[in-house]
């Protein structure tokens, strides 16, 4: 992340120009020339000389991708235009008089609430940053003003949390490849200093005295810590997270205030005395502070994405009971057994937090791996010269941007993906490839059958078996359908449509930006049977989508 | 159901007669058990046994060796019986299997609590809250050298069973277990020394029950991971059955040039990642095979020049289809190069000598020995020693001799059979993710269990 450019990134871009460099040699060909498709391929993509890289981008490929991309031309206005003048049949004008009306409102209706949503976005990031860094500098100040309580606790918490936020860097690979669309990262990445952080604020006794140490120290110590385990990652060049040490430092002091002044008033004692029933008062306050942190968290999360709110918070407590339970027992089980073990207790008890950490890393790693071999799979219809280059993964992007419109979780748009990225996998078994790879001008029965021997493959990939239903029922009607194979065949035909080269037979000769819009009406007037009304809308919003992060085809462009 | 082996039953007996003269002291009058702990301990274990399908590692451990720490070693081996007595069991025959997990276990956590009484661990676990006292370390170091003697007496124990009752060689059985399971010992230990000691404290046994839930969530991460590692390497297959759907004439020759290329490797003293990269490249070689048109890879009768071209490209469409994929490393060039040849008229890029990458070079011979020897619709397939005879004339020109001569060896040293794994895993595997034992790194599974024979049956029989 150096550069600033991630270089998963720049490889993806290279394997796609490589593959449409192959792909190109035949796919634009027309399909009446037999088996014999690509004479001459052999002499483009000839010997780059030495071993190794065969040199498969040339500069002139690596411009010409561009124009395989679907939407290359975002509908804007200008494009609304020249669609309407090029409509000719009666179909077609109406479907240009309807887009123009769409176009309008919706133009008007999104730029309005895109400025809202970003206004709200910049005020949660501002609120949250504010809040935690008056926090941090009243809780240094007071520090600095009263000296340090307790000097030796504060400072094994502070290199425990200090550590923990510096081996997290380990923990998120910087540059890992994503297959399409963006992939957010669930969860606490550094558990360790999250459970010493809560543990050193739950603390209540230490060698058998009382402790002393107000909340502010505890906020103090952990900022301090932060900062001091966020210099080697910074130095090793990983990004560093604000928004998560602000939403450490919020979340820190919300336990912290739970806790210590009950503490030290002596209530807690006589509310709960010294026994179980203080493990239980710890344990709930630390899942009520667990749920601020995801709604927290959540809201950061829109703020910097502009995805809607609910499935992001829903995504987030989801994300609870594995990890954040592990670190709430972990952060009551600290305090308690450096009440009654001493400090030395402390790194024995942060070993069970290493071992997850080790498994989730262990875990990242083969399902980047394994995202990378769908993704191959994926590509071999291209490669095969089924489909155009690029088609899957266009489509697989497509299709989570608007699964996440829809609302769906994370698992599932996981599964969605997946099945996006195979949609095409039986065309395999075609002796000749159907012109340009689209099945969406098929008769339904062969279209079916086509489902059927990809679902068949699928099958035998491993993937969750929702995955290999969602592309045996790419071809049914929508209301045979489940919701994520509908929007599988959606997203499929709008690209398909988009991105012929003439816009389909009785369509005007394509024009970039008119193809599209061609396309999604062509969607919309269908949707008495083969697609959800609810799906191609949502499509719609997606296409027309201004916020930054919503549109994978504005990023290509 | 087969019957026991007479010298297992008498092992297995002897075991359970152990673990009873253990447990006995619990019955005398004087003896001092703190039966809540010991009902609460073996509930709970029970409950983790029996709960979890979690293969590795077996979280709730932790719970045996806190009742180790806290318990008098008599009491501590009952713990471990009704969790082992309720565990579901895989094999038959089950209850003769799960007497001997409760006797075995009862003995490993009676000489686990006698270890750390007998290091100091129990005054040191008194000793604890006390401030000032050294307690917490040297308790430390007794609860460590406690799990580490559990550990070795399971295997111990474990050793003798495979011994008596599958008949496995005594270093078989041993080789590959220490260090496998010294690692989870090593963080069980201390886990169930903060158990103990929180049980210990005023705040009882709900604090101490919360070390195991970190313990229960890593345990989860861990399933997951194996979860996701099947489903890679079932999607692997799947990319070379996508080429058995456009070739169906070479079905099978991708998974047995696999095998012939792990099988040059291992000669060449290749362990590991290289091993099994190599494993993938031989499965993969021909995967650019999508690539070529159907009618042409169908096609009867000769081909002509213009579709040999076209043939050609494979495997430049194998290298631009798994470009993607980043563990691949190596076996990456094997794909690209694997039809170079020694003196430089191979495809696609004439590479000559040492230009060719080694895992190419290796890939190379294993395709042509399988494409000799493996029956086509068209003839019949040659016996192996005439495919070998001919690798051997050609090696210098088309192949290196020196994995022609790896090969030759490795050939008189176990044989080959040209029985295929995938036909039958690909029929029998269905809708179910791949069974983890039978996917890809199936030398991987052979060396960890030992006993080779038994690990895979499915190539011995059938060879025509």
């Amino acid at each position: 992340m150096t550069a600033g450019r991630d270089p998963a990134d720049e490889r993806r871009a290279r394997d796609e120009s490589a593959a449409g460099h192959i792909a190109r040699g035949r796919a634009h060909r027309p399909p009446a020339r037999g088996p014999l498709r690509r004479p001459g391929t052999r002499e483009t993509t000839a010997p780059a000389g030495a071993r190794g890289v065969p040199g498969p981008a040339g500069p002139a490929d690596t411009a010409g991708s561009t124009d395989a991309t679907p939407g290359a031309g975002p509908p804007g206005s200008r494009a609304d235009r020249t669609a309407a003048r090029r409509f000719t049949d009666p179909l077609d004008r109406l479907a240009g008089r309807h887009i123009r009306a769409v176009g309008r409102s919706r133009r008007g209706g999104i730029r309005g609430a895109a400025e809202g949503e970003r206004r709200t976005g910049a005020l949660t990031v501002a609120a949250v940053y504010g809040a935690a860094g008056a926090l941090a500098v009243v809780a240094l100040g007071w520090t600095e003003w009263h000296g340090v309580r307790e000097p030796e606790a504060a400072l094994a918490f502070g290199v425990l949390i200090a550590v923990g936020e510096a081996i997290r860097c380990a923990d998120v690979p910087p540059a890992l490849p994503r297959a399409s669309g963006e992939h957010e990262q669930r969860g606490e990445p550094a558990p360790v200093a999250a459970a010493g952080a809560l543990g050193y604020a739950l603390l209540g006794h230490l060698d058998g005295q009382p402790t002393t140490h107000g909340v502010l120290q505890v906020v103090t110590v952990v900022v301090a810590a932060s900062l001091a385990g966020m210099v080697p990652r910074l130095a090793l060049g990983c990004p560093a997270d604000p928004g998560h040490t602000a939403r450490r430092v919020l979340t820190v002091a919300f336990a912290a205030t739970c806790f210590q002044p009950l503490h030290h008033t002596g209530r807690l004692t006589s509310w709960f005395g010294q026994g179980a029933a203080t493990v239980g008062y710890l344990l709930a306050l630390l899942a009520l502070t667990a749920l601020c942190d995801a709604v927290l968290a959540a809201a950061l999360a829109r703020a910097r994405t502009g995805w809607p709110y609910v499935p992001l918070l829903r995504d987030e407590l989801w994300a609870l009971p594995g990890v954040g339970s592990a670190i709430c027992a972990t952060g009551v089980v600290m305090a308690l057994g450096v009440a009654v073990a001493g400090l030395g207790a402390l790194p024995v008890l942060s070993v069970p937090l290493l071992l997850i950490q080790y498994a989730f890393r262990r875990y990242a790693g083969i399902r980047a791996t394994y995202r990378q071999t769908i993704a191959s799979l994926a590509r071999s219809t291209e490669i095969a010269g089924y489909t155009p280059a690029g088609h899957a993964r266009t489509v697989a992007g497509l299709s989570r941007a608007v699964g996440r419109e829809l609302g769906l979780s994370e698992p599932a748009l996981t599964v969605l993906e997946y099945a996006a990225l195979m949609h095409d996998i039986g065309q395999l078994s075609l002796v000749d490839p159907v012109p340009a790879g689209a099945t969406e001008p098929l008769p339904g029965a062969e279209q079916r059958r086509i489902a059927l021997l990809g679902g068949a493959v699928v099958r035998q990939t491993g993937v969750p078996a929702e995955v290999a239903v969602i592309v045996e029922r790419q071809a049914d009607p929508y209301r045979d359908q489940p919701l994520t194979a509908r929007i599988v065949r959606a997203v499929n035909a709008y690209t398909e449509l988009a991105t012929a080269p003439a816009a389909g037979p009785d369509g005007p000769a394509g024009t970039a930006g008119a193809a599209p819009l061609h396309a999604l009406e062509r969607l919309r007037l269908a949707t008495a049977r083969d697609f959800d009304p609810a799906v191609v809308e949502a499509l719609a919003t997606v296409l027309s989508s201004p916020v930054r992060g919503r549109s994978p085809l504005r990023t290509r462009g | 159901m087969r019957a026991l082996p007479l010298g297992a039953r008498i092992y297995v007996l002897c075991a359970v007669f152990t673990a009873a003269v253990c447990a006995a002291p619990v019955l005398r009058p004087q003896a001092a058990v703190p039966w809540a702990t010991v009902v609460l301990l073996a509930a709970v274990y029970a409950a983790g046994a029996r709960g979890t399908r979690a293969p590795w590692p077996e979280w709730y451990s932790p719970v045996l060796l806190a009742g180790a720490f806290l318990l008098p070693p008599a009491a501590a081996a009952l713990v471990a019986v009704p969790g082992a007595l309720l565990a579901p069991v895989e094999r038959r025959p089950a209850g003769v299997r799960r007497i001997w997990h409760a006797a075995q276990q009862a003995v490993a956590v009676w000489a686990a609590a006698r270890t750390f009484g007998a290091l100091g661990g129990r005054a040191a676990l008194d000793a604890v809250p006390a401030p000032g006292a050294p307690g917490f370390p040297s308790a430390l170091a007794a609860a460590t050298a406690a799990a580490l003697v559990l550990c070795l007496a399971v295997i111990v124990l474990e050793c003798g069973v495979l011994v008596s009752a599958e008949r496995h060689s005594p270093r078989a059985a041993w080789r590959g277990r220490v260090l496998g399971s010294l690692v989870p010992h090593l963080v069980h230990g201390p886990a169930g020394l903060a158990m103990a000691v929180l049980w210990h404290s005023p705040y009882g046994p709900p604090a101490a029950l919360l070390v195991l839930l970190p313990m229960y969530v890593s345990a989860c991460v861990f399933a997951l991971y194996h979860r996701e590692r099947g489903a890679h390497q079932a999607t692997i297959r799947a990319l070379v059955q996508a080429v058995d759907i456009k070739d169906r004439y070479t079905r099978g020759h991708s998974e047995r040039v696999g095998r012939a290329s792990a099988m040059i490797a291992r000669e060449l003293g290749m362990r590991g990642d290289r091993l099994e990269a190599l494993r993938i490249a031989g499965i993969l070689h021909d995967v650019g095979k999508l690539g070529v048109p159907t009618r042409i890879l169908r096609k009867n009768g000769p081909l002509t020049p213009e579709e040999r071209r076209i043939i050609e490209l494979h495997p430049e469409y194998g290298h631009e289809m798994v470009r993607g994929i980043g563990f691949l490393g190596e076996a990456r060039a094997a794909i690209l190069h694997h039809h170079e040849r020694l003196d430089g008229t191979g495809y696609p890029y004439g590479l000559a000598g040492t230009q060719i990458p080694e895992f190419a070079r290796v890939v190379a011979v294993a395709d042509a020995f399988d494409a000799m020897t493996s029956t086509r619709t068209y003839r019949r397939g040659r016996p192996v020693a005439t495919a070998v005879e001919e690798l051997k004339r050609c090696a210098g020109s088309h192949f290196d001799p020196r994995m022609v001569r790896a090969f030759s060896r490795a050939l008189d040293r176990h044989g080959w059979h040209a029985a295929v794994t995938a036909d039958a895993a690909g029929e029998e595997r269905g809708n179910a993710p791949a069974d983890p034992s039978r996917a890809l790194p199936e030398p991987a599974v052979a060396a960890t269990r030992g006993g080779s024979a038994a690990a895979r049956p499915d190539t011995t029989d059938g060879a025509p």
